[in-house]
């Protein structure tokens, strides 16, 4: 396998013209070569004058004054260049605008979010960044028609004189004066140490409008799409997450359950020393007591917008996935479980808020302490706002009052 | 073109103008033909160079920037030491390939690709400690502002981010620089080569150029252009990355002289580091005739007006601080002259203002052992610049009980190490597979390759 490939690139590099580029019997061009600066555009001149149009010239190296010799018009590019760069700056201010005056503000020192000076340098990367790739990208496709690998020019002995030492020129057969024998006249007459005749290559006879609908093309574009997706796929789901880009995952420390080396018995989780308490969780004096005994506690919070906004919040997170947003105990849970009651029937109503705290701090049937997830005050804040519900979702007239 | 007649004289390149061949055939000689022994032995060594610099760069990712010297009262080390002296390297590359275009310096001709070249391969070397020195560089695609679930943009108020922009700008730009110019130079290549390997590869870099003036035409304005727009951009990558000091409030930061000595310094560091490389290239490649002893001279003037510039603004600082009355400047000026790091200010003064004074000499300008070690001190002296101007400036902190002293570890210096072979090993190879002078453009210079009898140069 690995011999065979070598064996093709042997001879692909052995043969001089690995293009194979066919000629077909169709003269693309009448072509003659001269030998110094003053002669070419002498017959550039010429040729111009005497009205062809479909001609150019090729040397080494841009001579002065051969557009004016050839009657061309001043290049355009300069105004895409300028349109495009003006872009860039347009471009520079109303990012920098939308991303740090409205969308994210960095407040730094008091100064406006959005300010002109800082801004300046980015515009004008930006400006020069846009200027000069499109320049060059203007340049290429539009103004150059590039690239142009089938160009019938390239490859023949007339193409390989001018891009060394020689001068030449070409008139083109599709040009309305062209005549062969004519322009080869014109050429002898003005000089010219080799006249040539260029064939148009096979490719080009077959004038495709538009090469990216050939299925070749669309093969390629398939490849790399294919190819592109494959790497960035890997890149962003594999690689960046292989050592050493492990975003801080590993670190030298004992995470939940995992085994510790510094203790003796091994565990990493650790007991609170005996006899301790963590702040905030007193451990709660009536557990496992009767609802009579429970139903003299009060709550300790004042009823105010605060307290029933830390409430709702509380219940919103850890009540209502199983009671519902508004505690009628019709959550998405009904039918999986025993259903969970309605915090709104007349035996809730009329419980004290101590009954309702013991409850949520002890637990009840099929449901679990929330001693531990909820804080003493926010569940007392969440008795209020389940009183708040039940009032409200059995509002009468006089309520209005 | 009246500048034809005084600027041919000092270019003895070839003088009948039927030689064009003889271009094509010396310029492309180190790609036609099978490395020699002087290039292996050279990129041997560039490439253990860069070796030891990859070992301790991946060492640099694997355990994270604790590997460095950089402690909490000098944070910023060798990383951005290393990261100002290569970007300032890279300054020189667009000011001849640029700057001088426009000022129609046709001597630019034969220097102008390989300075080009050498100001890519510096920012590359220049970012690369940048992208290091932020621990972690695989998230520094975060420093670009494009939209992300964390749905936070990047800063524009600080000089950092328009670092981002500014040098990467000046990568981008200098690439398509080089790269129109090297379009035509590839033609060539691929009506000369004998390889079909080689024909197909220039064939697809040539785009398929063949020469014609419909396209000169445009592509003369473009490159009018591009170095139309490189000029302000090489002078305001430096500015922009003096502001990352002179926009904090550290003493010995805090001046507005910063951008102009910063530019100043980096044509001053990028010029004494093309002659380096240059007297070497000539040699190796017979050069010679090409890359001539007037243009070394003239780029000799060039390092002696840029140091001078550089001695005015060391003369200034100390001016300013005590002009200023601000006692923190003062004892931050004489700290770097008489503290602890004084031996450093000495070198960069001796180096940078002192030794270049010798180019005042014509003989020196123009006899190379003197001139190599000459430039060779300019590359130390402004090396220990921006070493003055950053660890001298943080290792006297306001608070005395945080000041503290910098001791680069082995990572630091493998690392320095490493770029310079990352910038030497792409040197050797960009002389060996590209053409090191622009051929196009060197051919359009030599005497006799105008037209005489056309109007627009009347003193024909």
């Amino acid at each position: 396998m690995i011999n065979k490939l070598i064996n093709i690139f042997k001879k692909v590099n052995e043969d001089q013209n690995p293009w194979k580029d066919e000629r077909s019997e169709n003269v693309y061009a009448v072509a003659a070569l001269f030998n110094t600066p003053n002669e070419i555009i002498h017959a550039a001149e010429k040729v111009s004058g005497d009205g062809y149009k479909d001609f150019d010239v090729n040397t080494p190296y841009p001579v002065h004054g051969m557009d004016d010799a050839m009657k061309l018009k001043p290049t355009r590019l300069g105004w895409f260049s300028f349109a495009l760069g003006l872009t860039g700056t347009l471009t520079a201010l109303s990012m920098i605008f939308y991303m740090n005056g409205i969308d994210y503000n960095n407040i730094i020192g008091g100064k406006p979010f959005f300010n002109f000076p800082p801004s300046i340098p980015v515009t004008f990367a930006l400006t020069i960044l846009f200027t000069g790739l499109t320049t060059a990208g203007v340049l290429i496709a539009l103004f150059s028609k590039l690239p142009w690998l089938n160009n019938p020019l390239l490859d023949s002995d007339y193409s390989k004189a001018t891009s060394q030492d020689k001068y030449g020129i070409y008139i083109k057969s599709s040009d309305p004066k062209f005549n062969q024998s004519e322009v080869e006249n014109l050429f002898k007459s003005l000089g010219s140490s080799a006249v040539s005749l260029i064939y148009d290559s096979k490719v080009n006879e077959k004038k495709i409008k538009t090469p990216i609908f050939e299925a070749g093309f669309i093969k390629i574009l398939i490849g790399v799409a294919i190819a592109t997706s494959a790497i960035t796929y890997i890149t962003l789901n594999w690689l960046i997450f292989q050592p050493p880009f492990d975003w801080m995952v590993l670190q030298p420390k004992v995470l939940p359950q995992e085994k510790s080396k510094i203790f003796a018995d091994g565990f990493g989780m650790r007991e609170p020393v005996a006899g301790t308490v963590a702040r905030g969780y007193m451990p709660y004096e009536y557990k496992g007591m009767p609802d009579s005994v429970v139903k003299l506690l009060s709550n300790p919070l004042p009823v105010n917008e605060k307290t029933l906004l830390t409430g709702q919040k509380r219940y919103d997170t850890y009540c209502s996935p199983c009671h519902g947003n508004y505690g009628k105990g019709d959550s998405r849970l009904r039918g999986q479980f025993p259903n969970p009651p309605s915090l709104l029937t007349d035996k809730l109503i009329n419980w004290t808020d101590g009954n309702i705290y013991h409850v949520i701090t002890n637990g009840q049937n099929v449901m679990s302490s929330y001693a531990k997830q909820i804080s003493r005050d926010d569940r007392w804040a969440i008795v209020h706002y389940i009183r708040a519900l039940q009032r409200s979702q059995n509002a009468k007239d006089s309520d209005l009052n | 073109m009246s500048y034809d007649a005084t600027y041919t004289k000092e270019l003895p390149l070839v003088p009948e103008r039927n030689s064009f061949k003889e271009i094509d055939d010396v310029i492309l000689k180190p790609v036609d033909s099978k490395p020699t022994k002087k290039w292996w032995i050279a990129i041997s060594i560039s490439g253990t160079a860069l070796a030891i610099g990859l070992f301790c760069w991946t060492m640099t990712v694997m355990y994270g920037i604790g590997l460095w010297g950089n402690n909490n009262t000098i944070g910023w080390g060798f990383d951005i030491v290393n990261f100002v002296f290569w970007i300032g390297i890279g300054h020189a590359g667009t000011l001849i390939s640029a700057i001088l275009f426009l000022f129609r310096q046709k001597w630019r001709t034969a220097i102008a690709r390989f300075a080009e070249a050498m100001t890519i391969f510096a920012v590359l070397c220049a970012t690369m400690f940048v992208a290091l020195h932020t621990g972690r560089p695989w998230l520094d695609g975060y420093l670009f502002p494009y939209p992300n679930q964390n749905a936070i943009w990047v800063n524009f108020l600080s000089p950092l981010n328009w670092d981002v922009f500014a040098v990467n700008t000046y990568f981008i730009i200098s690439f398509v620089f080089w790269t129109i110019g090297l379009i035509p130079d590839f033609a060539t290549m691929r009506d000369r080569t004998k390889s079909g390997i080689k024909k197909i590869v220039y064939s697809v870099l040539s785009l398929g150029w063949s020469n014609s003036n419909r396209n000169w035409q445009h592509y003369e304005r473009a490159y009018l252009i591009l170095a139309g727009i490189s000029t302000p951009l090489v002078l305001s990558v430096h500015t922009i990355v003096s502001f990352d000091f002179a926009v904090s409030i550290i003493p010995g930061w805090h001046t507005t002289i910063f951008p102009p000595y910063f530019v100043a310094g980096a044509i001053f560091s990028g010029f004494g580091m093309v002659l380096t490389v240059m007297i070497f290239v000539r040699k190796i490649f017979d050069m010679e005739h090409i890359i001539t002893l007037d243009h070394i001279e003239k780029m000799n003037k060039i390092l002696l007006a840029t140091g001078t510039m550089v001695g005015y603004a060391y003369g200034m600082e100390m001016f300013m601080a005590w002009y200023s009355g601000y006692i923190f400047e003062q004892f931050a000026f004489l700290n770097r002259a008489f503290g602890p790091y004084w031996w450093a200010y000495w070198i960069m003064v001796a180096c940078n203002v002192g030794f270049p004074q010798l180019f005042w000499f014509k003989k020196i300008r123009r006899n190379i052992p003197i001139m190599f070690v000459l430039v060779l001190l300019v590359n130390v002296g402004m090396w220990f610049e921006r070493f003055v101007i950053i660890v001298t400036s943080l290792h006297r902190d306001f608070l005395p009980s945080s000041w503290a002293m910098y001791f680069p570890t082995m990572y630091d210096y493998g690392i320095l190490l490493g770029s310079f072979g990352l910038f030497f090993t792409l040197i050797l190879l960009f002389v060996r597979v590209l053409p090191s002078v622009a051929i196009s453009e060197i051919k359009a210079v030599v005497p006799g390759a105008q037209p005489t009898h056309h109007n627009e140069g009347g003193s024909h």
